[in-house]
């Protein structure tokens, strides 16, 4: 009874202290790495990936082809960080070169791919009587294992990075053709396209202006999945002695070399796998966040 | 003679703006393993009716009866396959795609979902300078601005909205977007496919009015594809109620809303909510659903759901007759018939 009552002299209570904490302000840069930290992250890595590439000469290298037997299967040192390989070449030089092939054949392999597949898929998308001959004809690439393909058009060519390049862009093609051909297919349904066939819009316009820039974001992101593939097929043919050349240092040949002795002096394979896993999981995590950062569904809801 | 002239002529001599006549759209199923044709869809099947200028017709039905099928027909996005369609007097059912440009100025439309009739990587300008330039209806930079700067004085959207981009409105104003690009080209003839009926309540009516506003304006006849009867009774002239691919019953909208010959139409007028809970109704309850468009009943096509069904509707099917004075049904019942059935029906005021 007495709870209820409020006594005469009571005074009203403080003002709540501020337990909330401010709202921190972020500039632009700020609440885009807040909101997609693995774009941050991967693109941060491929950016050092990128620096490596470019700035091989200069970063304390030496020529990663130079011979040196007596100085052979050194264990890593201050003077060889990375040690040296059956042949005295020193193993730092030649992972800083061969970051270069990796990817170079990656965003190669992803641009191209990307590009060609979009074209047969805008085409066969859009002009419909083309797309069964159009699609049988991926499904039969599609039906090859993209690696045995690779391999077997690499039989076919001399080594050397443009052949890696095509050798491993022609079984991408199919994948990235679906996509956008599937993308078309429901594009050229919306009320947008009808209402700009009813305005008059001639056909290359449509495609051009209400049909390509709404594939551009799945696209980007499957580009990325493409150029991390690539730079694995690229390892895996070097491996097999199918790819880049042995006298330009790739992460795949390098392993390849060290293979033979890789329980003896297994940081011969150690150091480009690792250069290769990490940038691998940088391009995927760049995708992943593209895919979080686009997807339409996710866009509505912000 | 030129053009205008010649349209002045046939608007005297009466020829209707549009005229539609046992117009037919059937899609191929196909199915199996070879893709061959194991049926069709019977999604409009023989629709006649006239449209004038500056005249509402409103095509009222339930989803699936091919009340769109039959817009989209009219603005040759579909090619019908059968029957005739009449734009002022010219054929335009059988123009080859090359020559659909001059019809594609005069016959425009507005679509239902307001989210995905507008491109959303493009600005609003982009979107109604597409229609202008590719008519080629202005000659310089400047012109085009103003006619843009025009379009959305029309349809009362302010001028600095034309750098945003679609996602930046809301449903209704969107749809004046849409209202301004089926404008932008200056067509006679307007497609409203189920226009406002994804928009609340009050943004709905505001749109009706703009429609309505522009029509006393603009002189525009509206072909309004909706299955809102409470809608359709503030803006339209006459109504076309479809069922099952067939017009069932035409007529202008008082007759409609006072003295409705067909069932079905007496059906869909007795579930139009009333917004007085004491008001006393005889709802007519319809049973079952549509009947598939695959295979649509022998006889009246509405006869499996017909309260009043009886021998003649199984095997004969009712052509659109006259029941009175500028009104149409496809209906055996005839007027004593009717009169029997009053009992049955809402009092529709």
């Amino acid at each position: 009874m007495s709870s209820a009552v409020v006594p005469p002299d009571a005074v009203a209570a403080p003002a709540l202290p501020d337990v909330l904490p401010p709202p921190r302000r972020r500039g632009r840069v700020g609440t885009f790495a807040y909101r997609h930290p693995t774009i941050l992250a991967g693109g941060a890595l491929l950016a050092v990936m990128l620096l490596i590439a470019v700035f091989a000469p200069v970063l304390h290298t030496v020529d990663p082809t130079a011979l040196a037997p007596a100085r052979r299967l050194r264990a890593p040192s201050g003077e060889y960080w990375f040690g040296t390989d059956m042949l005295g070449r020193d193993i730092y030089s030649r992972v800083m070169y061969g970051a270069r092939v990796s990817l170079l054949v990656g965003f190669a392999v992803a641009l191209l791919s990307s590009a060609i597949g979009m074209l047969i898929g805008l085409v066969s998308g859009y002009v419909r009587w083309t797309d069964a001959v159009i699609m049988r004809v991926m499904d039969g690439l599609m039906a090859i294992p993209g690696i045995l393909l690779a391999i077997a058009l690499m039989a076919l060519t001399r080594g050397s990075v443009q052949n890696v390049i095509i050798a491993i862009t022609v079984p991408q093609v199919p994948q990235v053709s679906r996509l956008v051909r599937g993308l078309v297919l429901s594009l050229r349904e919306q009320p947008y396209v009808e209402a700009a066939v009813a305005a008059g819009t001639p056909g290359w316009k449509i495609i051009l202006r209400h049909i390509l820039p709404n594939t551009l974001a799945p696209l980007m992101v499957q580009a990325t999945y493409i150029c991390g593939s690539a730079m694995i097929i690229e390892a895996i043919l070097s491996f097999i002695g199918a790819g880049t050349p042995p006298i330009i240092p790739s992460w795949g040949n390098i392993m390849a070399e060290g293979r033979a002795l890789w329980q003896v002096k297994p940081y011969i394979v150690f150091f480009p796998a690792a250069f290769l896993s990490v940038t691998v999981l940088a391009v995927n995590l760049l995708g992943d966040g593209l895919r979080d950062a686009l997807d339409p569904r996710a866009a509505r809801r912000l | 003679m030129p053009p205008e002239a010649a349209a002045a002529a046939l608007q005297a001599s009466g020829v209707p703006l549009l005229n539609v006549v046992g117009l037919k759209k059937h899609f191929a199923l196909h199915g199996g393993l070879l893709g061959l044709s194991t049926g069709k869809v019977h999604a409009v099947d023989g629709v006649s009716f006239t449209l004038r200028r500056g005249e509402t017709l409103s095509v009222v039905g339930e989803s699936g009866c091919g009340k769109s099928t039959v817009g989209k027909t009219i603005l040759r996005l579909l090619d019908p396959t059968e029957g005739e369609i009449w734009l002022d007097g010219a054929r335009i059912d059988t123009l080859p795609a090359r020559q659909l440009r001059p019809l594609r100025r005069r016959v425009q439309v507005v679509f239902q979902d307001p989210f995905s009739s507008l491109n959303p990587r493009m600005r609003v300008r982009d979107i109604l300078a597409e229609p202008v330039v590719n008519f080629g209806l202005a000659k310089s930079g400047s012109e085009l601005d103003d006619r843009i700067a025009a379009l959305m004085d029309k349809v009362h959207l302010p001028r600095d909205a034309l750098r945003r981009y679609p996602h930046e409105f809301s449903g209704g104003q969107r749809q004046r977007i849409g209202i301004a690009r089926a404008l932008a080209p200056g067509a006679d003839l307007i497609i409203c496919d189920e226009a406002v009926s994804a928009l609340d309540v009050s943004v709905k009516a505001q749109i009706v009015n703009l429609l309505a506003e522009l029509q006393d304006e603009l002189g525009l006849a509206l072909l309004f594809i909706s299955h809102d009867l409470a809608i359709v009774e503030h803006l339209t002239h006459r109504v076309g109620v479809m069922y099952l691919g067939k017009i069932v019953e035409l007529t202008d909208r008082r007759t409609l809303f006072s003295r409705a010959h067909h069932p079905y139409t007496k059906a869909l007028l007795s579930a139009v909510p009333v917004p007085d809970p004491l008001a006393k109704r005889d709802r007519i309850i319809l049973r079952g659903d549509v009947p598939s468009p695959i295979n649509p009943p022998s006889g009246c096509r509405f006869h499996t759901r017909c309260p009043f069904v009886f021998d003649r509707c199984r095997v004969e099917e009712p052509l659109l007759r006259p029941v009175g004075e500028a009104h149409l049904s496809a209906c055996h019942l005839d007027a004593s018939v009717a009169v029997q059935t009053e009992r049955l029906l809402p009092h529709h005021a």
